[in-house]
């Protein structure tokens, strides 16, 4: 069960954030994984633990597959025709590309934010109670309003929109329409939340809020994030992997992957000399 | 006399403008060189001469259109002022076959004549045929002429032929697409004209509320019996045929195989499937009335007499109407299948990442957003549906029932007017012109379905841009 402890309070010792191989068993683990789309490769034999309550950032050069392996980890690949994943992806232990995994549990339990804001041409109240309605996790109306107000007030957006509940969500700003995709993804307690380049259609003022949202809600859940913004990796990311070419080349604390990075490439690219 | 004599003649003299005009040009051109103060021609030689040419062909075009009206007209004025047409019998028919038939020996298609009174007109006519082309010819060659000349006499170094072109053939575009809204509101005009004629005979009250259909072509025009007007048995017939039991059938199948086609066929299913519906939307009609008629409504009857319903007639409203429903999947399909390919993939995404199913985001996500343009294709599926004509001739029968049981025969609103064309009644019978008020009901309702069908379509394509 989600405890709700203050932000601050759930942070990790330093000591266990600097060694990856501390005792703690990661919420999700991959394994030499390459994704193909049909004969191409775009992602190639990466391996890499994600913690729960930390913000793992991937970062790297744009068509570097990014992207790709983030979809892999809630099977969204799999709605690609052609699209193949080759290694070993776990969620607590399991094998999450093992036959007989119901896609549609996983995507409950991993779930996923896009680039572009995508509310559904509902109202608010709607788009928020879509998730718990196909999972049958609220019986009867009050508790369907009492999900749809904690997803709201968790993605801060309650107090901008308790009034209007009923109008369009693709009436929103672009800012409040990706807190609205991000409180959609909430409403079905997710353990984990893909967010790939959550930012990258917004305007400064929205991005911070959105920032300052993912750090809120790093408390409850395990969160990736795919950016191309290195600032952005820096602020919000406890963790950070730098993808190049289809290869993560380094995976480490944040602090160290910008101060102190171990690999040329990935100097190079946090200097800007490409990217 | 054929225009496409005076076509190819102005399309020569057009080559010929069109040459000189570029040796023209190049000649400025030359001449700016020759100079050396820099400064080049406004336009490229060729776009000169197209100027031209346009200016030779366009008017020679016009010409060869009025002409080929106007000329038919002049050589009958001519013949019939001839000493000769005197003896020709005053109106009508018979009159009108002496005409053609010296027309068509003059101009050699008849080896001779069979009624007396034609062979002292083909003199007559064959003066008048040589008559007419050869004012058609020089008329051309001068108009040509003098297009070219006053286009020619314009041509300049500085002189901006190129926007010119360009102007004129927008032009003739508009020209173009106007002729089908033109062609519209002539037979809109025309139907209107004929059913006030209908209306001045039968009260629009009796005609669109009563309730017996049965015009008596032979009847006393002067006299109508206005209860034998009532239209309301076609509506609805056409209502029930083309809009009840048709949707019933084409509704469904037509979006089940969009869906099927957007969200689950592989593309390999897909680039057969498709074309294969679409074909269905380009078989003839009388094809399916066909079908209707020979094997669906004597099936239909079978059935029905097998399950004790002894009086079921062998031609039905039901037989019609699930023909015509198969007949009109295609337009659901296609405009359903356009509509939800037409949400953005984003959507789908959204819904799939939340753990929803192919036919839960389908349900739920992907119909709600292509509501409008499904509903738009619907609403075009009943305009084509209740225009349908060979079908419902075929299959439907005659008999104006007023009735909601499918197995009985019924007629619809196209039916009656075929019959009441075709019938036996005089041109301004009120029976024949009866046919004008149904096309003219029949012209307004569909002209509504559509005009409102693309309003819907124009709002939900704005939705998303
Ligand atoms: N649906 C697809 N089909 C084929 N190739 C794809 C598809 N999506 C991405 N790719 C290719 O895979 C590579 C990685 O893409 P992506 O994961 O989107 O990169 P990133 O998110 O890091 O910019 C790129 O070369 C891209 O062209
Ligand atoms: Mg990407």
């Amino acid at each position: 069960m989600v405890t709700t402890l203050p932000a601050t309070a759930t942070m990790l010792p330093e000591s266990e954030l600097s060694d990856p191989q501390s005792g703690l068993i990661p919420k999700m683990s991959a394994r030499s994984v390459s994704v193909y789309y049909g004969a191409k490769q775009a992602v190639d034999d990466v391996s890499i633990d994600i913690q729960t309550k930390y913000v793992t950032a991937f970062i790297g050069p744009s068509g570097c597959g990014k992207s790709t392996f983030l979809r892999a980890l809630n099977r969204m690949n799999d709605t690609i025709p052609g699209a193949r994943v080759d290694g070993e992806i776990m969620l607590d232990g399991e094998d999450i590309y093992r036959s007989g995994m119901d896609v549609v549990h996983l995507r409950a339990r991993v779930g996923m934010v896009f680039q572009k804001p995508n509310p559904f041409p509902k109202s608010i109240y709607e788009n928020i109670a879509y998730g718990p309605r196909i999972h049958g996790l609220a019986e009867g109306k009050a508790e369907l309003d009492a999900i749809v107000e904690k997803s709201l007030r968790r993605a801060g957006l309650w107090e901008e929109v308790k009034d209007r509940l009923a109008d369009s969500g693709t009436a929103l700003s672009g800012g409040q329409q990706q807190r609205l995709c991000i409180a959609r993804a909430i409403a079905v307690d997710p353990e984990v939340i893909l967010m790939d380049e959550p930012c990258s259609a917004l305007d400064p003022i929205a991005t911070a809020k959105i920032e300052e949202l993912i750090d809120e809600l790093r408390g409850r859940y395990a969160i990736v994030i795919v950016t191309h913004s290195m600032q952005q990796a820096a602020r919000v990311s406890q963790r950070t992997a730098f993808f190049h070419l289809g290869k993560m080349v380094e995976y480490g604390k944040t602090s160290d992957i910008f101060t102190n990075p171990r690999e040329e490439r990935t100097k190079d690219y946090i200097t800007g000399r490409y990217g | 006399m054929s225009p496409s004599i005076l076509l190819l003649l102005g399309l020569g003299l057009g080559l010929a403008g069109w040459l000189a005009a570029r040796a023209r040009a190049w000649n400025f051109r030359r001449d700016i060189r020759n100079e050396g103060k820099g400064g080049r021609l406004a336009a490229l030689p060729s776009y000169h001469a197209w100027y031209v040419a346009l200016w030779i062909v366009l008017p020679v075009l016009v010409f060869a259109i009025a002409w080929s009206f106007l000329a038919p007209q002049l050589v009958t004025g001519w013949v019939l002022s001839d000493p000769a047409a005197a003896g020709l019998p005053h109106f009508g028919f018979e009159r009108r076959a002496i005409l053609d038939e010296a027309a068509s020996v003059a101009l050699g298609s008849a080896p001779g004549v069979f009624n007396p009174l034609a062979e002292g007109l083909v003199e007559p006519y064959r003066l008048a045929f040589a008559k007419v082309r050869w004012i058609g010819i020089a008329a051309t060659l001068v108009i040509g002429f003098l297009g070219g000349a006053s286009a020619f006499l314009r041509l300049r170094p500085e002189f901006t032929a190129r926007t010119r072109v360009e102007r004129t053939i927008m032009t003739v575009l508009l020209m173009a697409s106007l002729v089908a809204i033109l062609t519209t509101l002539g037979i809109l005009v025309s139907l209107v004209f004929e059913t006030i004629r209908f209306f001045g005979m039968v009260s629009p009250l009796d005609f669109l509320l009563g309730t017996h259909w049965g015009p008596d072509p032979m009847g006393n025009p002067l006299n109508p019996d206005p209860s034998r007007y009532g239209a309301i048995p076609l509506f609805w017939g056409t209502i029930y045929i083309g809009a009840i039991i048709a949707m019933f059938v084409a509704i469904p199948l037509g979006l089940m195989s969009a869906i099927f086609l957007t969200q689950y066929a592989s593309p390999r299913w897909r680039s057969v499937l498709k074309p294969a519906l679409e074909i269905l939307a380009g078989v003839p009609t009388v094809v399916y009335g066909y079908f209707a008629a020979l094997t669906v409504a004597p099936a239909i009857r079978d059935a029905a007499q097998a399950i004790g319903i002894a009086n079921a007639s062998s031609e039905s409203g039901l037989a019609a109407g699930l023909v015509m429903g198969v007949m009109i999947i295609p337009f659901v399909s296609s405009m359903a299948d356009d509509s939800i390919a037409a949400v953005p993939q984003a959507m789908r995404d959204g819904s799939l990442a939340m753990g929803a199913t192919t036919s839960e985001t389908i349900r739920r996500v992907l119909i709600p957003a292509a509501l409008p343009g499904i509903v738009a294709g619907v609403m075009l599926a009943i305009s084509r549906a209740i225009g349908e004509t060979m079908i419902v001739v075929m299959a439907a029968g005659a008999a104006a029932n007023l009735t909601a049981n499918p197995l009985e025969a019924m007629t619809t609103v196209t039916f009656q007017i075929v019959a009441m064309l075709t019938g036996e009644g005089s041109f301004d019978h009120p029976a024949t012109l009866s046919a004008f008020a149904l096309g003219f009901v029949l012209f307004l309702v569909t002209l509504a379905l559509n005009f409102f069908a693309l309003r819907v379509v124009k709002r939900f394509r704005e939705a998303y841009e």
